[in-house]
């Protein structure tokens, strides 16, 4: 009896999920919902959300649901989601991916259902290079570019000995082997430090080492709530005022208002590399930052741009082929031309698909209200693209 | 080797010895004397870093958030006491394993829905936020402080369970529990009493940690592991062993962290040393778990059974 109930309700839902596909368009999004990494998914959620405010809930005609899956900050839970998305809500289109290694598990059960993927954050090599698959698109970058930025603006800063902090895992590395290829000064010392479940916050040790060595910068990568510990731990050791600091993804919308709540002034016109800033020039952008300040009350972080820009770019792909998703080679043909406005301008797609971008410099200000935010420097990179692109057989 | 970052090494690493102190002092009491293995002293720690910030943030007064945090805690360790873990004390170590972790993740998702995910950040007062120089060595004046309420509470223990009519109790449960229950002592009270000291300890911790970190879901969830390799180390039940054991592992963890790749680099590539050293140092603390566990089963300091 159970049995005979449990399966009429799974046929009915069934029915009700393939009626819905017919007449609306359904985007899965999968990102971190709990744990700490929650932060960003919540920044990615609110994006996604006014990206539909923006759209008055319709793409090509049609309503859309974008249905959020919690990827708990592992890749198994991950796939699952991926997996659910697939199977029982049979959704049209799916995003989202903050971390390379959730991107990685979930990437194969979406290529093996032929539903296009599109990367919201993260960029692994991998995937950029010998796995590229043309149902793949990426609204942010390859996890190498953004590094190999950084060394290039180091060099026009002319900065000759650096010291280099990373955790100890696989974008770490890459980060570090970014700016390792463009830096022409010297590196006198680099750490890397333990990641994962039990990952180390308390630098004092290693800022010990950095201060001892007397390089003329420091240059990090700790994304999360790594990323304020460490800053707020550069700043008490008084290296502030001998050793400049250059970032990467840790000083962010996200990390800036808890900064400035524990008053670290030593942050302020510190450098980083970015594709994107939140005061740039451009329709898409100002529509974007000025709705997002006006609903959520903060400036959005570069996750949110990348996942405003994945809802329009799904958008674009849905007007051109007024709502219909039943190809999903017609789909990735109108996704490849990357014809909408985003939020960084003009950009077209690689042969791996992914961006070929432009990288700024940017620095942290106060705006004119006394809010902490970034603001463009200069340009470092013009139409950048990953050096995976040429492994990437498509 | 430059002694000036020798020394400031050796501080650094007595100060990590000092907060692993803090938190494992509770947890090597509970552990040694209830004989209850308590994984939501972890929350205690988180819970210790959000009642003090959230005041400290109202208030604009750290010291105030200090002295939050540990009433904070008190309360909610009584509450806990008095309801789930007074149950627990009987059980074996599995059910409480299961209790507490399920303790856990109501507190991580509590946290959560009061707070959200974004943890919570303090400033320091301006006297705490600069530098002081002893004699050529500089250091955050903050690290100084935590070494030195760390210190102190060390001291107050080492009287309280040395010194005192509680304090020889305390000694006798981590003996012979039942013993001291058949001689008409209020086990209950005296566990309760522990327990909470132990949790308000480990929001001691949680507070002074979170102007250097912040006050985040599950940061207790990423210390309690070498809070409890303290324990292991130290002896279960001896607050001295803790002390002793975990300075060590801050100087351990801290001088494997410093020198390790320095001196990989002597002995191997340096490309090899760049690898092999973070992931050794990684693994120092659980490689002189093991060496001491093989020579001393039971801990450096195992309180004495009859």
């Amino acid at each position: 009896m159970k049995k005979l109930a449990v399966a009429l309700l799974a046929s009915a839902s069934l029915c009700t999920t393939a009626m819905a596909a017919d007449d609306a368009i359904q985007v899965g999004f999968v990102t971190t919902l709990t744990t700490g990494g929650a932060v960003i998914g919540n920044d990615m959620r609110d994006a996604v959300n006014l990206a539909l405010d923006h759209m008055d809930n319709t793409m090509g005609g049609k309503p859309v649901t974008v249905l959020f899956e919690d990827d708990g900050f592992k890749p198994a839970t991950g796939k699952q989601a991926t997996d659910k998305l697939i199977k029982e809500d049979n959704v049209d289109i799916i995003a989202g991916y903050i971390w390379s290694h959730v991107l990685m598990a979930s990437y194969r059960s979406a290529l093996k259902a032929d539903k296009v993927i599109i990367s919201a954050n993260a960029g692994p090599s991998a995937i950029a290079g010998k796995l590229c698959d043309p149902n793949f698109f990426s609204t942010s970058w390859q996890n190498d570019q953004t590094p190999m930025a950084l060394g290039e603006l180091l060099n026009a800063r002319d900065v000759k000995s650096l010291y280099l902090m990373a955790p100890n895992y696989a974008a770490g590395k890459d980060m570090v082997a970014g700016v390792e290829r463009t830096f022409k000064g010297e590196i006198i010392g680099k750490d890397l430090t333990k990641w994962g479940a039990d990952a180390q916050l308390d630098f004092s040790a290693e800022l010990a080492k950095a201060k001892a060595s007397g390089a003329e910068g420091l240059a990090v990568f700790y994304p999360g709530k790594a990323g304020g510990a460490f800053i707020k731990q550069y700043q008490q050791a008084g290296l502030a005022d001998t050793m400049p600091l250059y970032t990467m993804f840790t000083v962010d919308a996200l990390s800036l208002p808890k900064l400035q709540e524990a008053n670290m002034t030593g942050i302020l016109g510190s450098e980083m590399s970015m594709f994107w800033s939140p005061e740039m020039d451009n329709p898409a952008n100002q529509k974007f930052v000025a709705g997002f300040r006006e609903k959520y009350g903060r400036y959005p972080s570069f996750y949110a741009a990348q996942s405003y820009d994945a809802m329009n770019l799904i958008k674009s792909a849905a007007d051109a082929l007024d709502g219909d998703f039943s190809s999903t080679s017609a789909v990735r043909y109108e996704l490849a031309k990357a014809n909408f406005d985003s939020i960084r301008g003009d950009f077209e797609f690689g042969n791996n698909h992914m961006p070929i971008q432009n990288f700024y410099a940017r620095k942290v200000v106060e705006d004119a209200d006394g809010n902490w935010t970034t603001e463009i420097t200069k340009t470092v990179f013009e139409k950048h693209q990953d050096t995976y692109a040429a492994s990437c057989s498509m | 080797m430059d002694i000036v970052l020798l020394i400031t090494q050796a501080v650094n690493g007595l100060q990590l010895g000092v907060l692993l102190f803090l938190l494992s002092a509770g947890l090597t009491l509970t552990f040694g004397i209830m004989d209850l293995i308590n994984l939501a002293h972890a929350s205690f720690y988180m819970l210790g870093a959000f009642f003090g910030a959230t005041v400290a943030i109202y208030t604009g007064s750290f010291t105030l958030g200090f002295f939050a945090a540990i009433i904070g805690v008190l309360i909610v360790a009584w509450v806990i006491e008095k309801g789930i873990i007074s149950q627990l004390y009987t059980r074996d170590h599995l059910d409480q394993l299961l209790a507490t972790f399920g303790l856990i993740l109501i507190a991580d998702t509590l946290v959560h829905m009061i707070w959200g995910p974004a943890g919570l950040a303090i400033a320091l007062p301006p006297l705490l936020q600069g530098q002081v120089a002893l004699g050529g060595v500089t250091l955050p004046s903050y690290r100084i402080l935590i070494i030195g309420v760390g210190l102190l509470v060390a001291l107050g223990l080492y009287w309280l369970v040395n010194h005192t009519r509680t304090g020889m109790l305390i000694r006798a449960g981590a003996s012979n529990r039942r013993m001291l229950g058949n001689l008409g002592v209020d086990v209950g009270s005296l566990f309760a009493a522990v327990f909470c000291m132990g949790a308000a300890l480990a929001g001691v911790a949680g507070i002074l940690i979170t102007p250097i970190t912040e006050a985040s879901i599950g940061m207790g969830n990423d210390i309690i592991i070498t809070a409890f390799v303290v324990v292991i180390i130290g002896g279960i039940g001896s607050i001295k062993g803790a002390f002793v054991a975990a300075i060590i592992i801050g100087m351990i963890d801290t001088f494997g962290r410093a020198f390790l790749d320095q001196i990989f680099m002597m002995i191997m590539p340096a490309e090899t040393a760049e690898t092999a050293a973070p992931a050794v140092s990684a693994m120092l603390i659980y490689l002189l778990m093991a060496i001491i566990l093989s020579l001393r089963p039971a801990g450096l300091f195992p309180p004495k059974l009859r």
